[in-house]
């Protein structure tokens, strides 16, 4: 019973890293078309944040909370800088922003290399999120638990931002009809550039969560990169829900898998799942009804 | 190879990009300071040593073909160089082909022993199984094995399992990960649920940070499961984080820490050289010994032809950082102490056990009843 409920949390929890990496590409490649690969590395850049901020500041609780917005700024710069220079240029070409942006993704990972050097570098944990807490039925990884709670807000946050924000609109708007929405006045180039600076913005928000699971070193992002695709084209293009829904399905079945088979097993397995669901609803999870003839 | 002018070339081949880069850099500089001293002290036979260095970018492929490269275009008279398994069997044919001498130094998974390979790492005689009868002296009567899903985890706890049948020690669960996997919170479960005495960890690279955080996070601590590591030196702990590693314990032939009148000296040399915040580990070690190993051989052959080099290579001594070690000349590993250590509060690994002297290589386990088979499987 109790390894059920360790599974079960190691599956949610594994789900809310999974959503952390994929809900800035559900915005931008999923409401945008655009395949990002440097996303891994505008993670990668906020967990170096991370770790910058934490030598200024010194003390590691203070330090993280400063980490998370600056990481989010940091990701999101990048990102417009990526948009402004490079993919503007380049909406209606898939696959050359396909190739170009894992160009992108090299330079930066190399950069980093230079900067930091090769050898991963450590980000300490607050003393309140090392260890774990006891909920009664099972004891859990308090930093997991932060996590879980942190895309929590993440989704709830941007939830709100598209439903009810000005802003918000504007990019549904672009979403669904970008020529309608230019027509009624929309500047859908000022939208496209704020859409992919909060998009980028969340993977440097989930380096710096990553930090206190796993390796801050220049590969980081190309640990996650793939998983997060595979989260996005399940969930559906164009669909938070379906990303939530995706990133917690997919991290549990990985646990489950994992857990009555081996790692590298499951990682198959849900591949598999992953491809067969795909076969029967190309769409994914949710689609989003456009009304574009393209 | 040509000898007639007052310089002799010799050829190092490490990974000064790619994955690797990030390990093999440290041996490549360790390389050049051992060149450095030996030519600063008059050089091999007179002659001082010309060094060509060439990149094997993580690439095995890479590898054999800059060994190619060193043997027949630039004439060196041994390579140096080598970490992955896998660069080492890509580089075997290339040396053999041209009956050149490669110096790998690197622990590895044993079972193997190349007329013109010298091993200057460890096999697994003088790692893993010393490992083992350490943990086995303490009283560890079940062992959990995580390992990376790749050919030395998997080897090596082929070894330990045979071992643990042996000595009457229960295997309470086997798990691998694909290289590069980043969530542990599974396998950490697994070893907590199934409580052995002690983890044997042959994880490689990054998913040792993944692991050791996960592992401490779920409560487990070096004093009720220590994990036994054959990965991990000096250079990682700073990204694992010391406070993840505290107390937990390695298995190689040399720390930093090791008190030796000659390591002493390799230290203060390699931090003069490449600066304070640098750490000396077990490979970097053995590399920087297996340059001083061939120039003890040449000297003693007075030649730097490869078959006179091979013939007098039995019995060669070097007063190394880790101690003296001696080159066997049948399998051409050479006899190591092996040592146990516990990484301390100031990110040092200290010895904790050694095996008193120099065990002697035997790559195929053949003088031990236990392991009767392995070689074949």
């Amino acid at each position: 019973m109790d390894a059920l409920f360790a599974q079960l949390f190691a599956g949610l929890s594994l789900g809310s890293v999974l959503l952390l990496a994929a809900l800035g590409l559900a915005l931008t490649f999923g409401q945008m078309g655009v395949i990002n690969m440097a996303h891994g590395e505008f993670m990668m850049a906020g967990a170096y944040t991370a770790f910058v901020v934490q030598s200024v500041v010194g003390d590691a609780g203070l330090s993280l909370f400063v980490s998370l917005p600056a990481g989010f700024l940091v990701g999101g710069a990048l990102g417009v800088l990526l948009e402004a220079t490079l993919l503007r240029r380049m909406y209606h070409r898939p696959l050359d922003t396909l190739l170009v942006t894992w160009g992108v993704a090299l330079i930066l990972q190399q950069l980093a290399r230079d900067i930091f050097g090769a050898p991963n570098v450590e980000v300490r944990a607050p003393g309140w999120l090392s260890g774990n807490v006891d909920l009664g039925l099972l004891q859990v990884s308090s930093a997991r638990l932060f996590i879980i709670v942190l895309s929590v807000a993440a989704v709830v946050g941007l939830g709100v931002l598209l439903k009810t924000s000005p802003l918000g609109r504007r990019i549904r708007g672009t979403v669904q009809s970008r020529d309608l929405a230019e027509t009624v006045g929309v500047s859908t180039r000022a939208t496209d550039r704020m859409t992919f600076f909060i998009g980028s913005g969340l993977a440097g928000v989930a380096g710096v969560a990553l930090t206190l699971l796993g390796s801050t070193g220049p590969t980081l992002g190309t640990n996650y990169i793939v998983d997060a695709f595979l989260v996005v084209v399940a969930g559906g293009i164009g669909q938070i829900k379906g990303c939530v829904i995706a990133a917690f399905g997919l991290g549990t079945l990985q646990a489950a898998f994992e857990y009555s088979t081996t790692a590298s097993l499951a990682k198959v397995a849900v591949l598999v799942v992953v491809v067969v669901f795909l076969q029967a609803r190309p769409q994914g999870i949710f689609s989003v009804k456009t009304r574009s003839l393209v | 190879m040509d000898t007639s002018s007052d310089s002799v070339k010799v050829g190092f081949v490490n990974s000064l990009s790619g994955t690797m880069a990030i390990s093999e850099q440290t041996v490549h500089d360790s390389l050049q300071l051992a060149a450095e001293q030996i030519n600063d002290s008059g050089g091999v036979l007179g002659k001082q040593l010309d060094v060509v260095s060439e990149d094997g970018a993580s690439e095995p492929t890479v590898f054999a073909e800059k060994a190619g490269k060193l043997i027949s275009d630039d004439c060196v008279a041994a390579v140096f160089g080598g970490w992955t398994s896998s660069s080492r069997k890509a580089m075997l044919p290339v040396v053999e082909g041209a009956n050149s001498l490669l110096f790998y130094p690197v622990q590895y998974e044993g079972l193997e022993a190349s007329d013109n390979i010298f091993y200057t790492g460890a096999t697994t005689n003088q790692q893993i199984v010393p490992a083992l009868d350490y943990l086995a002296e303490q009283g560890t009567e079940s062992l959990f094995l995580v390992g990376s899903d790749y050919v030395f985890p998997r080897t090596a706890n082929k070894i330990i399992k045979q071992y643990a049948k042996a000595h009457d020690i229960e295997i309470a669960g086997e798990q691998y990960a694909p290289l590069g996997h980043t969530d542990f919170s599974t396998i950490s479960n697994k070893v907590k649920a199934a409580g052995a005495d002690a983890v044997f960890n042959t994880l490689n690279g990054d998913s040792n940070v993944a692991f050791f955080k996960e592992y401490r996070n779920s409560g487990l601590t070096a004093d009720d499961m220590p994990v036994m590591s054959v990965s991990i030196a000096e250079e990682e702990v700073d990204g694992i984080g010391l406070r993840n590693l505290e107390g937990q314990l390695t298995a190689w032939n040399y720390y930093q820490t090791v008190d030796t009148p000659e390591n002493e000296k390799f230290v203060e040399a390699f931090r003069s050289e490449y600066g304070d915040d640098r750490v000396t580990s077990d490979p970097m070690e053995a590399a920087y010994t297996s340059l001083y190993l061939w120039k003890e051989m040449v000297e003693k052959a007075e030649s730097f032809a490869t078959d006179d080099v091979r013939e007098a290579a039995g019995g060669v001594t070097f007063d190394a950082p880790e101690g003296t070690v001696t080159v066997n000349g049948d399998n051409q590993h050479i006899a190591k102490t092996s040592r146990v250590g516990a990484v301390g509060d100031d990110g040092l690994i200290h010895t904790v056990w050694d095996s008193g002297e120099p065990i002697e290589p035997d790559p195929f386990l053949e003088s031990y009843d236990w392991a009767e088979g392995l070689s074949a499987g």
